[in-house]
């Protein structure tokens, strides 16, 4: 058990130190920027001057995310940090799709098509069938699955590795969504005067995840927009994120279900023998991954922040793939997932924060990415550093009598 | 004074929780055959990687020639003429034989690789030591014993002059430990210096000069062989008396529980059937020993019985059903337990806890699982029992992961899950291989208990020595049929060795339809 808990504190202090080296490298390429910038200038400035700069119009922005200039009063004053919280939701979704994935081994690199696919799930309920918010999200989630499923099922039958067909499919379901949203200009749920998609505030307010509308029941002395902030559409999705990873977490350690899948993802062959049906599994894995990345795009586009753009989005949603950093910053595990998410939404929010005259907000992506990085080495450290001990115990063949 | 090429001199090496050394002596001689005998985990692999230096050891000295030498690494090894073939081959398997007999000794010229002398060097050391292999072929597709060779040539390409062999007959057939064991007395006869590691008491009795005895991390002495005796080497190293012969009552057979009638598989090498027209019958409260020599069509015909592949034609029966298209779980449901072949790839899934490992056959059955939850504290108590009555040793108990366990308690593990299943059949493939004397005593007996409560085995094994002493009656197998049908108290090592190898078959197994058009029943 003391071991367990060990290596449980190993992994987030791993994670912790990744975080803080990728904190260190960003931080390190805002002096340089800031040293340029105060080179080029020609007046004299001196080394204090370089930190203090980069620190308070860079760093510190980064580091604030959403709560820079945070204002509860005035109402534009906290929508970064709206904006921030309604992130979290799909971003957390789709690392839970690409964690649970791993943890069958498989590598679910088609998180973004299922996203995809699952907001056009839920913009096809929403605005053609109008159909009520709760019915949307189970549409998004059913999509994503189909989604999922069938390179699953190529895997299972064919053994067609799932990378390709999921990378195929997330082409194939951008562009067929775009199609089909789109019409030519004239599709049902494309709004030509906006050029998006059709708002569901004006189509279908229904679809509109509901406000949990806090502050008309409870009385606070300033009707105070913090709780404001936590209950509007945008923001209750996380608490259903949330929700979901803990489901997640009990499927994968609690249950019969979730011991024959990681039976077929750490061994094939011997979850076979003991008759494990791992084709059905495979499928399954698949599946539920899809649906778990359609539901993070049902939780961000049923909230109404936001419209699909059919034209414009060209490029995969950065979701499904930021979903991969997410589950790697975790190493998989669910509950270690709802926090790199957070963290993950966190400086995202923050890059667009700093002097834009001074650094490019693509500084808090080379963090994350940096991050990202280190995490392979991480892994890498640390599954060395477990091979170590296993060579240890396999030639000494384990203590005598152990832990009977 | 003796002529020592290698002394290692009160060595002790500790790992967290346990000594794994503890004050070891080990003296080789120039020119001997040096066993290193020792149950499952009493140090052997442990003192071997400190010669070879990928372990430092906490205390003592190693002399080469006299002389006090440090060997930090395999390199300084290498530089001493210390080589090793470690009982996992370390070769690339998409390179040829030549490319991995010199890797990290090739010769360039100007930087490019420079084979041709290398090729002479090979083929004069193969034709020396009758060591023949084909320089260009594919380590992938040549057979272990031929892997097992290039490793050898290895060596010898590199000079060295202390060969360190671990475990290196557990992956060879009769006829290559027999032609291994040549090559061995001939490498002693030129003066070089083997240690070999071993559990196997036979071989060490044939080929060895002298032998030193680990019991749990300590030294218990150093024999000659020539004045000493399996009994006594057993003891030593288990510390108490074993028994070579296994105690058991004449067999009284009951129904028939497996019936399999003209059972035909494909190959997955050649276009022929790895198994052809197969039938016999196991009947309740006996073992039945599939005999044979390595890849005669036993492994394909366990993976068809046990449903993990297919079969192209015949028919087996369970219990009274039909189970020939059935699904792995429905065969175990039906009454069958495996002990598979492979237990790194069938039997464990290695990334599990043991606790999980223990119940891979029964987790979903009431008394671990509510409402589709898995329950810990039964699954807990469960392994617990079964690793107390198996004697399955580990680091954390139930919670070791099971690739931090030594092979044989991994074996053990699986078979105590698999015997404790209670199944009316019990399908053993070679349940003792790579245990100790001390386990395979206690695994016969297993296997002799569940016969007498009344189950039916049908073991398979490449020992002779275990078919003739566990089974109450022997089937040979050769080239995918059934060539002989023998009582082991009526027949000898000697005779079943010549059907075996195919140089005989009883009548009745002469015409291959004989069963069909006797209606299938045979006794």
């Amino acid at each position: 058990m003391k071991r367990r808990i060990l290596s449980g504190l190993n992994t987030i202090l791993a994670a912790l130190i990744c975080v803080f080296i990728g904190l260190l490298l960003g931080f390190i390429i805002l002096v340089v920027f800031s040293w340029s910038s105060l080179a080029s200038k020609g007046d004299p400035y001196t080394f204090g001057k370089v930190i203090e700069q980069a620190w308070s119009l860079g760093f510190q922005r980064i580091l604030l995310g959403g709560f820079y200039q945070l204002n509860w009063k005035i109402p534009p004053g906290n929508q970064a940090l709206r904006s921030e919280i309604a992130k979290v939701a799909p971003l957390l979704l789709c690392g839970l799709s690409v964690g649970f994935a791993f943890k069958t081994g498989l590598f679910n690199i088609g998180a973004a098509g299922q996203y995809t696919i699952g907001a056009f799930g839920a913009y096809v309920f929403a605005l053609v069938l109008g159909m009520p918010w709760w019915v949307c999200l189970i549409a998004s989630m059913l999509f994503g699955a189909v989604w999922g499923a069938i390179p699953g099922f190529f895997k299972a039958y064919f053994n067609i590795n799932e990378v390709i067909t999921s990378i195929m499919f997330n082409w194939i379901g951008l562009y067929m969504a775009n199609t089909i949203m789109y019409g030519n200009g004239s599709g049902v749920m494309y709004n030509a005067l906006e050029s998006k998609n059709w708002k569901l505030s004006i189509k279908n307010p229904g679809a509109i995840i509901p406000d949990l509308d806090v502050d008309s029941s409870i009385k606070f002395a300033d009707k105070s927009t913090f709780v404001k902030a936590f209950t509007n559409p945008a923001t209750i999705g996380v608490f259903i994120a949330i929700a979901v990873a803990i489901v997640v977490f009990i499927i994968l350690n609690k249950t019969v279900f979730g011991y024959e899948l990681k039976a077929c993802g750490y061994s094939k062959t011997a979850a076979k023998y003991a008759g494990i049906n791992e084709k059905r599994n495979i499928i399954l894995s698949m599946a539920i991954a899809g649906a778990l990345a359609g539901l993070g795009a049902g939780l961000y586009y049923l909230t109404g922040t936001e419209q699909w753009n059919p034209q414009e989005n060209k490029a995969l949603p950065a979701m499904g793939f930021d979903g991969i950093s997410v589950a790697l910053l975790a190493s998989s595990n669910p509950i270690g997932t709802i926090f790199s998410a957070i963290f993950k939404s966190h400086i995202a929010t923050g890059g667009p924060k700093m002097e834009k005259t001074l650094f490019p907000s693509e500084i808090a992506d080379v963090i994350s990415g940096a991050i990202i990085y280190l995490c392979a080495f991480m892994l890498l450290f640390k599954n060395k550093l477990a091979k170590l001990l296993g060579r240890l115990f396999l030639s000494g063949d384990a203590p005598k009598g152990g832990v009977k | 004074m003796d002529d020592y090429v290698i002394e290692m001199l009160h060595i002790t090496k500790t790992f967290p929780g346990i000594k794994a050394n503890d004050d070891i002596t080990l003296q080789l001689r120039r020119g001997e055959i040096h066993a290193l005998l020792g149950e499952n985990g009493a140090g052997k692999s442990t003192l071997m990687s400190v010669l070879f230096g990928l372990y430092q050891p906490d205390s003592g000295e190693i002399h080469k020639d006299g002389k006090l030498v440090k060997i930090n690494n395999p390199n300084d090894a290498n530089a001493l003429h210390i080589g090793m073939v470690h009982q996992h081959f370390k070769l690339v398997e998409v390179f040829s034989v030549l490319d991995n007999i010199i890797l990290g000794a090739e010769d360039t010229k100007f930087g490019l690789l420079h084979k041709e002398e290398a090729r002479k060097k090979v083929e004069m050391l193969s034709r020396r030591y009758n060591l023949m292999v084909d320089p260009d072929a594919l380590v992938e597709d040549i057979s272990v014993g031929m892997q097992q060779r290039v490793e050898i040539l290895k060596m010898l390409y590199r000079d060295n002059e202390i060969l360190i062999l671990d475990e290196p007959t557990a992956v060879l057939t009769p006829q290559e430990i027999e032609e291994l064991i040549q090559i061995m007395k001939g490498f002693a006869a030129e003066g070089k210096s083997i240690l070999f590691i071993t559990h196997k008491l036979n071989e060490i009795m044939a080929v060895a000069d002298r032998c030193t005895v680990l019991r749990k991390g300590k030294y218990m002495g150093t024999v000659d062989i020539k004045d000493t005796t399996k009994e006594e080497l057993s003891r030593m190293m288990v510390g108490r008396d074993v028994s070579f012969t296994v105690d058991k009552k004449a067999s009284e057979p009951g129904e028939t529980v497996l019936s399999v009638r003209n059972v035909t598989v494909p190959s997955k090498l050649h276009n022929n059937n790895a198994v052809k027209n197969v039938s016999f019958d196991v009947r309740a409260g006996e073992i039945v020993c599939l005999a044979g020599i390595e890849g005669n069509g036993q492994t394909e015909f366990v993976q068809a019985l046990t449903g993990l592949e297919k079969t192209s034609g015949g028919s087996i029966t369970l219990c009274g059903k039909d189970i020939t298209h059935a699904t792995i779980r429905k065969r175990a449901l039906t009454g069958m337990s495996h002990v598979p072949e492979d237990r790194h790839k069938h039997g464990l899934v290695l990334d599990y806890t043991l606790e999980e490992n223990m119940v891979l056959q029964r987790y979903f059955e009431p008394e671990f699982q509510k409402f589709g939850f898995i329950r810990k504290k039964k699954v807990r108590s469960y392994a617990q029992n079964l690793i107390e009555r198996f004697d399955v040793r580990s680091g954390q108990g139930p919670l070791t992961i099971v690739r931090a366990m030594s092979g044989g308690n991994q074996q053990k593990a699986i078979v105590g899950r698999e015997i404790d299943r209670g199944t009316s059949l019990l399908v053993a493939v070679q349940p003792t291989r790579g245990l100790d004397v001390g386990a395979i005593e206690y695994i016969h007996k297993q296997l002799v208990d569940v016969r007498d409560g009344g189950g039916a085995v049908l073991l398979v094994s490449l020992e002779l020595e275990e078919v003739m002493s566990v089974s109450d009656r022997i089937l040979v197998m050769y080239e995918g049929e059934i060539v002989g049908e023998f009582d082991p108290k009526q027949t000898t090592v000697q005779e079943l060795g010549l059907y075996m190898a195919g140089a005989r078959k009883q009548p009745q197994f002469a015409d291959a339809a004989y069963i069909k058009k006797e209606g299938g029943d045979r006794q």
